[in-house]
């Protein structure tokens, strides 16, 4: 789970990191009056939106006036910011972060995160702040430092200090980066962060170190006991498809092809999804129903993937261990009649009473295209797929 | 042979009285897996499915000789329960379990290093299907049948997919010595090269299947010791390819973090590497017979 980046600052700045003094706003009237409150002559009026790279879409307005914070919050309200990140969807911005604005003399990059191929949690920073990380990490991965940390002995200060020098910060302000440093590391313990990311850390012309950006991510699996985090949770951020499925126990994700997806198992719904495309097709989502899909789960699930009006053909994958293939038969009729589905519908099962499954579709009546193996099943939902295509280009 | 388990192994069952435990227990001691009791703290000294109960992990290993454990318990509680099995000297766990948090992974981990090598319990998963080693042993909630035994190892992140495999190699005549589930979460107790490793050392695994997915250097990594230490033939298929980066593909591990991490980058390094791969999901079985026709 993403927050945004004014309640990470707020988290942050309660374990000791130094922010800019701002303030939330909904509306232009609000963002004016925020800064007023801030005081000063220049503000960055900043796009709360669950994506890095907002500078680069517009996302924040530098303003040396009230008029000027107006006019920014006027534009950036509603809007939709499109990222590398966000996809061609965009993200639409609801609130805004009004801040101080900070006279810059560094700019530095500082991250922590959970590192699965060392197991540890890794501590990463650059003195070439405000850049794309990814990109440096290829143009120039010497500018990359990297620290390894043991999660059972913690982040040791000598280890703070190190980052803190090879950042290349003067020795006035190390005790103060170790402090912040070191809050980082204990946000990310005491929260369950999986990362966190201040880009750019800042010394100011007046030598305080402070985070001007910060970017945290939450071990979705973690949430069960990180309540306060939960609450933070911006579902006018996320995909509201991949909402509804998660909030069903179904785990979506929306893709841009026209044929829609329902398997079990994640991996099994992308080796589907391989296979789909390897026949001349695209996926229209990834959709895992998991294990114990009842009835009212593969309804729900059916109602998911056609609510993509680019759907134009259907295809289930269903390899049954712990499921019986007939009850995945049982529920895929029955999702059938109760939704009235149009277009055509191809269905694979295999592994536990598939021939009572392959019996009770057959018996249905209904105009199901049934598939023995996963090969099978891809090329004659492509096919379908095309023949629905092809009618329209007719009828058109 | 087969790795990990066989019929003799002594198999108990952490979480053993609750509904998904019983349920798995059963099935697992119907698949002929010598299954010799099950812990649930608080209901040591009950009878469950004919089996004795135990409080703790270490009173099943001195009282009926566990030597194996598979995890059925909550996410909040599941890391605890596979320290509590490394400690009592259990040598090999499997955590089916979904969704233990990241850190807690970190801590078993941390935990289970500190053991010397010899002594140090064997994790898969969590959040897999489990391992088995067809018509001697299950320990997992796979559907047993559809295993035959043989001579082709099996290595996979992918419950379902695992399954798709094991079908596709039935269906061609083709067995396996033993399937290992290793899950789909990022930080997990065994990795694909710790598996190719034992495969390689077991004298009745002929060839590997090695099922990744996109996400994490694991495959990668599998390839340089195939490269380096195997003299049997590996056949991998990786999937992901239509996965878009960044994006989160049902399990937790499955998302292009950095370069490097996407399947068809993957599929050009394994290749290299010497690693057979399989064209489509679809051929899995296909290209096991084809490297099995060379031996």
């Amino acid at each position: 789970m993403d927050i945004h980046e004014y309640q990470a600052k707020e988290i942050l700045s309660g374990y000791g990191i130094k922010i800019a003094e701002g303030g939330l706003a909904y509306s232009p009237e609000d963002a004016v009056q925020r800064a007023r409150e801030i005081g000063g002559h220049i503000w960055a009026v900043k796009a709360q939106i669950h994506s890095g790279a907002r500078g680069k879409a517009g996302g924040i307005k530098i303003c040396k006036t009230h008029d000027e914070v107006e006019a920014a919050a006027d534009y950036l309200l509603g809007r939709r910011l499109v990222t590398h990140q966000t996809g061609s969807a965009g993200k639409v911005c609801g609130r805004l972060y009004i801040e101080a604005g900070t006279e810059i003399a560094q700019e530095l990059y500082f991250c922590l995160l959970v590192d699965r191929s060392s197991e540890r949690i890794v501590m990463v920073g650059s003195a070439q702040g405000g850049m794309d990380i990814e990109e440096l990490a290829v143009t120039n991965p010497d500018a990359i430092i990297k620290i390894y940390i043991d999660p059972a002995v913690g982040l040791q200060d000598f280890q703070a200090r190190k980052m803190a020098f090879k950042l290349g910060l003067n020795a006035e302000v190390i005790s103060h980066a170790v402090k912040t440093i070191k809050g980082c590391y204990n946000a990310l313990r005491a929260l369950d962060v999986s990362m966190l990311e201040i880009n750019p850390l800042v010394v100011t012309k007046s030598g305080e170190l402070i985070a001007l950006d910060a970017k945290m991510g939450f071990d979705d699996n973690a949430l069960f006991r990180q309540l306060k985090i939960s609450e933070l949770r911006d579902k006018s951020q996320e995909d509201p498809r991949e909402m509804a499925a998660a909030d069903r126990g179904l785990s979506y994700v929306g893709l841009d092809g026209d044929i829609g997806c329902m398997i079990n198992g994640a991996g099994l719904a992308m080796a589907t999804m391989d296979m789909i495309k390897l026949a001349g097709g695209e996926p229209a989502n990834f959709l895992d129903v998991g294990g114990g899909a009842s009835a009212e789960r593969t309804e729900k699930a059916f109602r998911l993937v056609l609510a993509d009006k680019n759907v134009k053909a259907m295809l289930v994958n269903i390899f049954a261990g712990i499921n019986r293939c007939d009850w995945i038969a049982e529920g895929v009729v029955h999702a059938v009649r109760k939704i009235d589905m149009k277009i055509p519908l191809i269905v694979r099962l295999s592994g536990t009473n598939v021939e009572e499954g392959r019996r009770i579709i057959a018996e249905s009546g209904l105009p199901i295209i049934t598939a023995d193996t996963l090969a099978e099943a891809a090329e004659k939902a492509v096919q379908a797929r095309n023949e629905v295509v092809a009618k329209e280009a007719a009828g058109a | 042979m087969a790795i990990l388990i066989n019929e003799t192994t002594r198999i108990i069952v952490q979480g053993f009285t609750g509904k998904i435990g019983s349920f798995h227990a059963q099935d697992m001691i119907n698949y002929g897996s010598n299954v010799v009791g099950g812990v649930t703290p608080g209901k040591g000294g009950q009878t469950h499915l004919g089996l004795p109960v135990f409080n703790t992990v270490k009173a099943a290993v001195k009282q009926v000789g566990a030597e194996a454990s598979i995890i059925f318990v909550p996410p909040a509680f599941a890391a605890d329960s596979i320290m509590e099995a490394a400690d009592a000297g259990i040598k090999y766990c499997v955590s089916i379990t979904d969704g233990i948090p990241t850190q807690d992974m970190m801590t078993v981990k941390n935990f289970l290093r500190r053991f010397p090598v010899e002594k140090r319990m064997i994790l898969t998963g969590p959040n897999c299907a489990g391992t088995i080693s067809p018509e001697r042993a299950m320990l997992g909630i796979m559907p047993g049948h559809i295993y035959m035994r043989g001579n082709v190892g099996i290595v996979g992140r992918s419950g379902t997919l695992g399954y798709e495999a094991a079908d596709q190699m039935k269906r061609l005549g083709i067995g396996i010595s033993t399937s290992v589930g290793i899950g789909g979460d990022p930080i997990n107790g065994s990795s694909h090269r710790d598996i190719l490793e034992m495969f390689e050392n077991d004298p009745e695994t002929k060839v590997v299947l090695m099922i990744g997915e996109i996400g994490g250097p694991q495959e990668v990594e599998a390839g340089l010791f195939a490269q380096a230490h195997m003299t049997k033939p590996v056949i991998a298929y990786i999937a992901g390819l239509t996965a878009p980066e960044g994006r989160r593909m049902g399990h937790a591990g499955a998302i292009i973090s950095s370069a490097g991490e996407s399947a068809a980058e993957k599929v050009a390094l394994l290749r290299e590497m010497g690693v057979t791969i399989c064209p489509t999901p679809a051929a899995m079985g296909a290209t096991v017979a084809e490297v099995l026709a060379r031996l």
